[in-house]
């Protein structure tokens, strides 16, 4: 039997008799309770109607409805619902479960808040608890903006709570005793008289019992399971080649086929000729894609993508300028009052202080910075697999926004929402580009041309370069005044495209309100400079753009931190020093002075070895990031990066540690190497060749140190890449001289 | 045309010039390797042909001169190859979609050459990309499999046996 029918079989089995003893535990309570898409199937007669635990006669599984893209999210969501649950770690079983509503993210809206995360003050506290109903209200189950933790830290510890007192409830029943005397311990509930039953064994009575509501978390020193380093859940998998990914499902009968789109992106397709193709070895059809592109059909998806190559296209041109120069012509003139998008920073006189200085003491600096266009390149193509039979359909993929698939199967096909099953798997990397809906739907509109027959659409690498929602292109111009040993006045002007509103343009939501992701990591940061502003333009969209691992404070960390460092060195004073003199935020103070000590930063080095600071407070997290290099005769060479970061509550320190250091390398990489250009409307990088990133020879030695200063728990997926690039940029001016103000940096110095 | 697969044979009606990688996977149902630039610059397709560590993207099938190997074939979850444990001790994986070819391109490496310098892993495995930056991990890991495989051969030359059939890539 093909995998296809094993997956229909294993989503149906919550309604088979194979666990008609199941039970379904939760917590949820939003007001007005939600549905639980567990009970999604009539044959289940459950009175318990809540979404995270499944238990049957084979035991305990998590639903864990965070995407895993390489996070390990999956596995710090068991371990919350596990801890509380008394399960013992080796015999957990997750699965990423349906797509729902009742699963949507209540965390992800904070970023977007014009306050500040050091802002804890009466009117940020409140506004932030207002955000959860609008992200209800969308009911988006989205995975991204290091939220997932946040989300999840109460819910999902209260799930596995509410879960061990039904159980106790149930084993006291069964016992005849009080349930005061019952305990938990490895899945068990255990007498005092030393009697043991299963959770297996009690689920049958559990479900019959209503949840009580007066849970008791336990304390943060009793936790057995939370707080330590565990064995990742895929890991065994992930090193054995068994994990499967959605370019990995199989199906009896599975079709393939790739896609050509225009590659003047958003344009249409004129004509095309596939006369050579069609004749091609294994292709069987090549259908027009909405006069947008094509999808060739064929019996393997390498005689697809052979077929692609020929075919021959006329496009219609790009809908934007048709070079990279001309685009940034654009930005550049947009710093005008008519693009003006916010000033959510503004303190003192900014331009009083610039204009009236006194140049015994004071120096002023102006300057202009810049980032190009970046792809995400996961290093899973897009795929997508989809089946259509007798009005219903079901979506394989990797995606980041399961709800949104729903939507939009539900706008191509006509389906109901009951008959639109997502299933979704592990991600080979996600980045931001799998919360984007164009690979499913093109595969949905090709299926739709197969049905009764699954078929899994396989993007080219060079397909998947070319066609990317990309990090946008910025500019940024600064004035500073450095006076004697500190910054006295910083004005920086920030343009960019806006992501949220070409991203909420996709999905049909109107956007209110400015974009605080233009601006995001620069207009926040805890530094108490007496002139002080932060204003953001919005750029037209040109190339569409998405988020890209730690969205606007990519590009922002970079600007900020450079020109706090540029200030810095112009007053005389050492930059880390500076950083921490401006600085009163205490968790932030305490990772600055962490990184100074894991560097040695006083310690005097040779004169070709440079040291350079950064410090980002991205997504709620202070991260400071210290970068060594040295200067050899071939080039820059990155020898350390050493990071201390501060999340609140660290839930798996081992995996945090993976994803700084993860955050480190990807900064590092766009920051040393990573460009997207526009020649005649189409993107020109195609593949790994063009649009590279750190290898195993160019990464240095990275350490990280965690810590726990910070008010409230956050997530760690992004934070840790902001300040990668300005701490390199810094420490290639320490050990040069030369202070480069436009990404790539290999376009003004070599590395080695 | 017969291929060797992880030791069993398999008749293929394919052209010739189809690349390995998507007769493993396409036609075969073996999905460890993966695709991943379809050019040679990622190795996330890496396989062994005999013990060499080939980019299966773009290696034709009817060029293959010897049995192949797929991670599958190194070791399986309740048997994992010496490699793929201290792969699962470092907790090298995070998305894990380039692990399998990593981890073909160390049990190469430590094929020919079992105590490698910083310097021969950075030439064995920088034709690797990971996306994630497991780098430094990996690192680790094949420092600690070379290890292991020491102290296994050891163990091994001391009882008498031979620990070639668990490094046998």
């Amino acid at each position: 039997m093909g995998k296809l029918k094993t997956f229909t079989r294993r989503s149906f089995l919550i309604g088979s008799t194979a666990i008609a003893g199941g039970v379904a535990f939760g917590y949820y309570q939003y007001k007005q309770p939600q549905d639980n898409p567990l009970l999604k199937f009539p044959k289940l007669n459950q009175s318990i109607i809540t979404p995270y635990i499944k238990i049957d006669q084979q035991g305990v599984t998590i639903i864990t409805p965070r995407a895993e893209m390489g996070q390990g999210i999956h596995t710090t969501l068991a371990a919350l619902v596990a801890e509380e649950l008394d399960l013992s770690w080796e015999t957990i079983r997750v699965e990423h479960g349906p797509a729902s509503s009742t699963y949507h993210n209540a965390a992800v809206l904070e970023e977007g808040l014009p306050f500040a995360p050091t802002n804890n003050g009466l009117m940020a506290n409140s506004i932030r608890k207002l955000t959860k109903i609008p992200a209800k209200f969308l009911g988006m189950q989205i995975t991204g903006g290091s939220s997932s933790i946040v989300d999840a830290y109460e819910k999902m510890r209260l799930a596995g709570a509410t879960a061990r007192a039904v159980l106790i409830e149930a084993a006291a029943q069964i016992l005849k005793v009080d349930k005061t005397t019952l305990f938990t311990y490895q899945g068990h509930v255990v007498s005092s008289s030393g009697e043991k039953i299963s959770y297996s064994e009690l689920a049958p009575t559990a479900q019959k019992i209503t949840p009580p509501t007066d849970i008791q978390l336990k304390r943060k020193e009793d936790w057995k399971l939370l707080g330590k380093s565990l064995p990742r859940i895929d890991m065994v998998a992930k090193c054995t080649g068994t994990a499967e990914f959605s370019i990995d499902v199989n199906a009896d009968d599975l079709l393939y086929a790739t896609v050509k789109m225009n590659p003047n992106l958003g344009a249409k397709l004129i004509a095309y000729d596939d006369s050579n193709a069609v004749s091609m070895t294994g292709v069987k059809q090549v259908i027009n894609l909405n006069n947008k592109g094509v999808a060739v059909i064929a019996s393997n998806t390498w005689y697809a993508l052979q077929a692609a190559k020929n075919i021959s296209f006329t496009w219609d041109n790009a809908p934007y300028p048709a070079s990279t120069d001309e685009m940034f012509e654009v930005v550049k003139n947009s710093f005008t009052e008519e693009y003006i998008d916010s000033t959510l920073k503004q303190e003192g006189d900014v331009d009083s202080a610039i204009t009236n200085i006194d140049e015994s003491f004071e120096t002023i600096i102006k300057g202009e910075y810049k980032v190009p266009y970046l792809a995400h390149t996961t290093m899973e193509p897009l795929n997508a697999t989809v089946l259509i039979e007798q009005n219903k359909i079901q979506i394989w993929a990797g995606n980041q926004n399961p709800t949104q698939i729903v939507k939009e199967a539900e706008k191509i096909t006509g389906l109901t929402p009951n008959n639109i099953i997502v299933h979704t798997t592990y991600m080979g990397g996600g980045f931001g580009r799998r919360a984007e809906m164009d690979f499913i739907k093109y595969a949905i509109e090709i299926a739709q041309h197969t049905k009764g027959k699954p078929i899994k659409v396989t993007w080219s690498r060079e397909e998947d370069t070319t066609h990317d929602y990309y990090r946008p292109l910025a500019l940024a111009k600064f004035k500073g005044v450095s006076t004697n040993h500190t910054i006295k006045a910083l004005d920086l002007q920030l343009a960019c495209p806006s992501v949220l509103t070409s991203q909420m343009g996709r999905m049909d939501i109107p956007l209110a309100g400015p974009d605080v992701s233009i601006v995001q990591a620069a207009w926040e940061q805890p530094y108490n400079i007496e002139h002080y502003q932060v204003r953001g333009y919005k750029v037209p969209e040109m190339l569409p753009i998405s988020s890209w691992r730690s969205v606007g404070a990519s590009q922002n960390g970079f600007f900020h931190e450079s020109v706090i460092d540029e200030l810095a060195h112009s007053s005389g004073i050492d930059p880390l020093t500076c950083r921490l003199n401006l600085i009163n935020h205490h968790p932030s103070k305490k990772v600055i002075e962490a990184v100074a000590q894991m560097a040695n930063w006083h310690t005097k080095r040779p004169k070709n070895i440079g040291l350079g600071i950064a410090f980002t407070l991205s997504f709620g997290v202070p991260v400071a990031e210290i970068v060594e290099v040295e200067n050899t005769p071939n080039g820059i060479k990155i020898l350390n990066v050493y990071a201390a970061v501060d999340v609140g509550i660290a839930l798996d320190p081992r995996n945090i540690e993976a994803q700084v250091m993860s955050g480190i390398i990807f900064g590092l990489s766009a920051a040393m190497m990573g460009e997207i250009t526009v020649k005649d409307g189409k993107v020109e990088q195609t593949n790994f060749h063009q649009y590279d990133a750190i290898r195993m020879n160019q990464t240095p030695n990275i350490q990280v140190k965690v810590l726990e200063n910070g008010e409230k728990i956050r997530g760690i997926g992004e934070p840790g890449t902001p300040p990668a690039a300005p701490a390199l940029g810094n420490a290639i001016f320490a050990a040069t001289g030369k202070r480069i103000r436009e990404l790539p940096f290999n376009k003004s110095i070599n590395f080695v | 045309m017969d291929i060797k697969v992880n030791g069993k044979t398999h008749n293929l009606v394919v052209d010739n010039d189809m690349p390995l990688l998507w007769v493993l996977r396409d036609e075969l149902n073996i999905k460890g390797p993966k695709y991943g630039c379809g050019i040679a610059m990622c190795g996330a397709c890496t396989v062994h042909i005999g013990k060499i560590a080939v980019r299966s993207c773009t290696f034709p099938v009817g060029q293959v001169y010897d049995d192949i190997t797929t991670i599958e074939g190194l070791g399986t979850p309740s048997a994992m190859h010496i490699v793929q444990r201290a792969w699962v001790e470092h907790q090298v994986a995070q998305c894990g979609y380039c692990q399998p070819g990593q981890i073909m391109s160390a049990v190469a490496l430590l094929t020919k050459n079992t105590s490698p310098t910083d310097s021969d892993i950075d030439n064995a495995m920088s034709g690797n990309l990971c996306r994630c930056g497991t780098y430094p991990k990996i690192r680790a890991a094949i420092k600690t499999a070379a290890i292991n495989i020491i102290q296994e051969k050891h163990t091994m030359s001391l009882i008498g046996t031979s620990a070639e059939g668990d490094s046998n890539g």
